[in-house]
């Protein structure tokens, strides 16, 4: 996976999110906030409302299927694997959360230096971004947070480095399209300082954007932390993260398959709807920007 | 017939070899960066003893200067001679030749599976717009490029290999039947990543093709609709297909690593993984610069390919 997809013009392929009456939403989009908000409840309020304590072992239980007591069962540790699956939003949510809004900052104040200054300035932000989009991102992490030994937050400061290319592209280019716009010649002409321009009157009209495709880089950034944490790498063993339960539980496919399939399940449909709202949102602003 | 100037060849490959001699050089740097210092790395579980020290010392020309050091590791690289992995002691050149084959012949059932599907799939859902097929295949679009690889191994798994039996668990099989039986879930798992990508490129671009004043002009002039869709349409749509090539790649690299891991397949993509959490530093920099030259290259190539199929574009502005 190298990074966020670049944004494809046109037809961007989403899921008829945007259908012919203007107003009325989709229900894959509805259904995709209601994913996120459980999601996002779960990692603000997880380990209170879980009915067990995810980390609690109970050796006398040990691996058991889904039950009354424990809805999706146990796993070799006895551990409730539904209080654990609840648990893991929040290392879910709280590193692809910082990685989205980072590489969008970093994105923002790289991609409107370069798209509004051009010259030298664009050419060696450009060339940056070529370099770091070349490369294999995921790949990078594996080795970088391997060979260091760094934890959940070395991967996640990583991939926000690795991952601001993509923002930067879109800052760049939608800054590119402002710059010739009238309020911004008034602002220039008004003599305000080149950074009010840029940040306080461009960026206003950049970010939709970069907001929609924050959505997209959250769901590259929680697939490849995941990923990370999957491989051994990240978070430390025994956490309740979905990506570690996944690798811990994978042995148990014959036993109790609901360990397993539980956590990957959780991964596949919160990964799913923030792209689909991701979608979305880009197809919205860019009708909005049509219309005017 | 538009031929590549060799200027340009030329000026590209002086540029990979650049490249690829920077990453070289980072990856070297890498026995110094990482914690611990580079005799204990080395030693790896060996007893540190003075004389093991002072051995591992002279064997890795340790007492030189870092840049002597570079230029001695760079020129046994160079010779494909990149040491003894420190974790199993067996050159780290022969040892990637034997996970070598299994990872190609991964990539290349899996990179099958999603031209074969993704093209076909992409270009019947831009003709069948709106259609339940085309929902559909937006539909897969959308999963396959944002679940991991990991998490569809593990469901297909349990689908297909626990609850129905038609296919392994683990294992990579002996025989070519044996061989393709094995590999068809993990290569199933890998495919399904490259497809979403495949899949939205294809269907993106032969929307857009369709739309085109030469596509109505043919069907004007009553050309068979067959012949519009492939040799009008689908022909300017390959090129943002190709070009995504080494977009692809990079996918399926790290699609790789993760789908080793989860069937359990002793290729390349477990070798990293392994090596770099025991920190099998002189395996690790053979691996990284095997994969960084496989991109680069693959870039290049994709490149050049888009330079053939689309005259129109200039030299000057396909910049590395």
């Amino acid at each position: 996976m190298s990074g966020p997809l670049p944004e494809v013009p046109g037809d961007a392929g989403s899921l008829r999110v945007l259908p012919t009456t203007r107003r009325s939403v989709s229900p894959i989009v509805i259904a995709a906030m209601l994913v996120l908000g459980i999601v996002l409840v779960c990692a603000a309020i997880g380990p209170r409302i879980a009915p067990h304590d995810p980390n609690e072992q109970d050796l006398f239980v040990g691996l058991s299927d889904p039950s009354a007591q424990h809805w999706l069962g146990t796993d070799d540790l006895g551990r409730d694997i539904f209080s654990r699956t609840v648990a893991g939003a929040r290392s879910a949510v709280v590193g692809p959360l910082i990685i989205a809004v980072g590489a969008m900052l970093i994105g923002a104040v790289l991609g409107l230096l370069a798209g509004y200054n051009g010259g030298a300035v664009d050419s060696g932000v450009s060339r940056w971004v070529e370099l770091v989009y070349a490369l294999p991102a995921l790949l990078v992490a594996i080795v970088v947070v391997g060979v260091f030994g760094g934890g959940y937050f070395l991967a996640v400061f990583l991939l926000v480095i690795l991952f601001s290319p993509v923002d930067t592209r879109i800052a760049r280019g939608a800054a590119l399209d402002q710059r010739s716009r009238p309020y911004v010649e008034a602002a220039r002409l008004l003599d305000l300082p080149r950074w009010q321009i840029m940040y306080r009157h461009i960026w206003p009209n950049v970010m939709p954007y970069s907001l929609a495709n924050a959505f997209l880089t959250f769901a590259f950034a929680l697939v490849s932390l995941a990923a990370l944490s999957y491989l051994g790498l990240g978070v430390g063993p025994g956490a309740a993260d979905w990506g570690r339960m996944l690798s811990e539980s994978r042995t148990l496919l014959f036993d109790n398959p609901a360990a397993a399939i539980a956590p990957g399940v959780a991964i596949a449909l919160t990964a799913v709807s923030v792209s689909v709202l991701g979608d979305w949102l880009s197809e919205r602003f860019s009708e909005r920007g049509r219309s005017r | 017939m538009t031929t590549v100037p060799l200027l340009y060849v030329a000026r590209r490959l002086l540029a990979l070899v650049l490249i690829i001699i920077v990453i070289s050089f980072v990856v070297f740097s890498l026995l110094y960066l990482a914690p611990g210092s580079p005799e204990q790395i080395l030693l790896g579980a060996r007893p540190a003893t003075p004389e093991t020290i002072r051995a591992i010392r002279d064997e890795y020309h340790l007492n030189d200067s870092f840049l002597e050091q570079y230029k001695t590791w760079a020129e046994g690289a160079v010779r494909f001679d990149f040491g003894r992995s420190i974790r199993t002691n067996e050159p780290v050149t022969a040892a990637i030749k034997d996970r070598f084959g299994l990872t190609l012949q991964l990539g290349f059932f899996a990179f099958l599976i999603t031209m074969l599907l993704g093209v076909p799939l992409g270009i019947f859902a831009a003709v069948r717009k709106q259609s339940a097929l085309d929902r559909g295949v937006v539909g897969i679009s959308v999963v396959g490029i944002s679940v991991p690889a990991f998490a569809t191994g593990i469901l297909l798994l349990y689908i297909f290999a626990v609850a129905l039996g038609w296919f392994p668990v683990f294992g990579q099989g002996s025989g070519a039947v044996g061989r393709i039986h094995h590999l068809t879930l993990p290569a199933v798992a890998l495919a399904l990543t490259g497809m979403g990508l495949i899949l939205k490129l294809t269907r993106t671009a032969m929307i857009s093709a369709l739309e085109t004043d030469y596509v109505t002009f043919a069907r004007a002039r009553g050309i068979p609709e067959r012949r519009v869709l492939t040799a009008y349409a689908l022909r300017n749509a390959l090129i943002p297909i190709v070009t995504a090539g080494g977009l692809l790649l990079a996918y399926m690299l790290a699609g790789t690593v993760l789908v080793e891991v989860t069937f359990a397949l002793p290729g390349m993509g477990s070798l990293l993984v392994d090596s770099v959490r025991t920190l099998d530093l002189p395996m690790v920099q053979a691996l990284v610069i095997l994969i960084a030259v496989i991109v680069v290259v693959v870039n290049l190539v994709a490149d050049l390919i888009y330079v053939l199929i689309d005259p129109r574009i200039s030299f000057t502005k396909v910049d590395l």
